[in-house]
């Protein structure tokens, strides 16, 4: 909260009508309403997204040929890197088809949902605003929590996720509380700041840059409009990087909650 | 906002030093890249988690 006061008030000192981009840029109003129900830019947009990932399935599943065409080894393509490198590596040969129905849809969502924040018009990265990765990460500690169950039984699975296997003695006192709360309570709660975290402070730097820098050039002064400049070029850098961020933070959602899986379904070694 | 900045040294050094392993690691044996790709950015994520949780905190916290 320093950080969003400390910058505003030097913006409005210096030139007037600048105002720092804060929590408070994420607040969008709602579009319409729906019986005092307030539906807002990004509900659409995650509704847009399920119409959008399904449309692509469908047209690339619809006309399969023994060559694909364009559409056709896109979706493969997309497919066969969940099943393979995230599901079959983490999981085991075993168990793993399974779960690449869940995998797959997580990894299409979160993707779609994160490239919105540079899709010209929508620009609004849905998972920046931390009410719709909660879910989520409750959805993935659900099924790893269930596939933990259902493999070992309930007190089975607590045994797994909290006794290191080979530990012994009063050691134990210390490990097991320790194991529980970094297996079973912090875990949903780092999958949730992960995603939302780097959306978030993405998002805001890259409001920062357009911003700030617009208000540097319309300031009048040469010397500011210099530094606006070069504010709208590090912007067009952080874009680039947003790129990237966004696509590995569809990559490590999926991973981690494969992984996670994998780590319920493990026998006893 | 001082505190912001001291906590981005601990994962910057740590994402650094993974990254130094993963590079050294492939010009050892570039075969192996694939493999040792997912390890590095598990780290990377792992690392970084810390300082997103302060930034979050950051502006959660009200001072």
């Amino acid at each position: 909260m320093s950080f969003h006061v400390s910058l505003s008030e030097g913006g409005e000192s210096a030139e007037g009508g600048f105002h720092a981009p804060g929590p408070g840029s994420f607040e969008l109003p709602p579009v319409f309403h729906v019986a005092d129900f307030g539906v807002t830019k990004p509900m659409l947009l995650l509704i847009l997204s399920a119409v959008l990932i399904l449309a692509f399935t469908i047209a690339a599943s619809g006309k399969r040929q023994l060559v694909p065409g364009r559409l056709q080894f896109a979706g493969e393509a997309v497919y066969g890197f969940v099943r393979n490198t995230l599901a079959r590596d983490n999981i085991g040969s075993e168990h793993y088809m399974k779960f690449v129905p869940y995998l797959f849809s997580l990894f299409m969502f979160i993707l779609v949902n994160n490239y919105y924040g540079i899709i010209p018009f929508l620009q609004f990265s849905s998972f920046s605003r931390i009410g719709f990765v909660i879910p989520l990460a409750i959805i993935s500690w659900f099924v790893y929590i269930g596939t933990g169950v259902w493999k070992h039984g309930l007190f089975g699975y607590l045994k797994h996720a909290t006794m290191p296997s080979g530990v012994s003695g009063p050691i134990l006192l210390l490990l097991v509380p320790l194991e529980f709360f970094s297996n079973i309570l912090v875990r949903p709660v780092t999958l949730t700041l992960r995603l939302f975290g780097n959306m978030f402070a993405g998002h805001l730097l890259l409001i920062l840059f357009a911003t700030g820098g617009a208000a540097l050039l319309t300031s009048g002064n040469l010397l500011y409009g210099g530094v606006g400049i070069l504010s709208f070029a590090l912007g067009i850098g952080v874009s680039f990087l947003e790129m990237l961020v966004m696509f590995l933070q569809a990559y490590v959602f999926t991973l981690l909650s494969s992984m996670y899986i994998g780590e319920a379904l493990a026998d006893e070694h | 906002m001082i505190g912001l900045g001291l906590s981005a040294i601990g994962p910057g050094v740590g994402i650094g030093l993974i990254f130094a392993a993963f590079i050294s690691g492939v010009a050892r044996q570039p075969e192996a890249q694939s493999r040792l790709q997912s390890i590095a950015i598990l780290g990377f994520v792992l690392a970084e988690a810390l300082f997103i949780i302060t930034v979050a905190l950051a502006f959660v916290l009200p001072i």
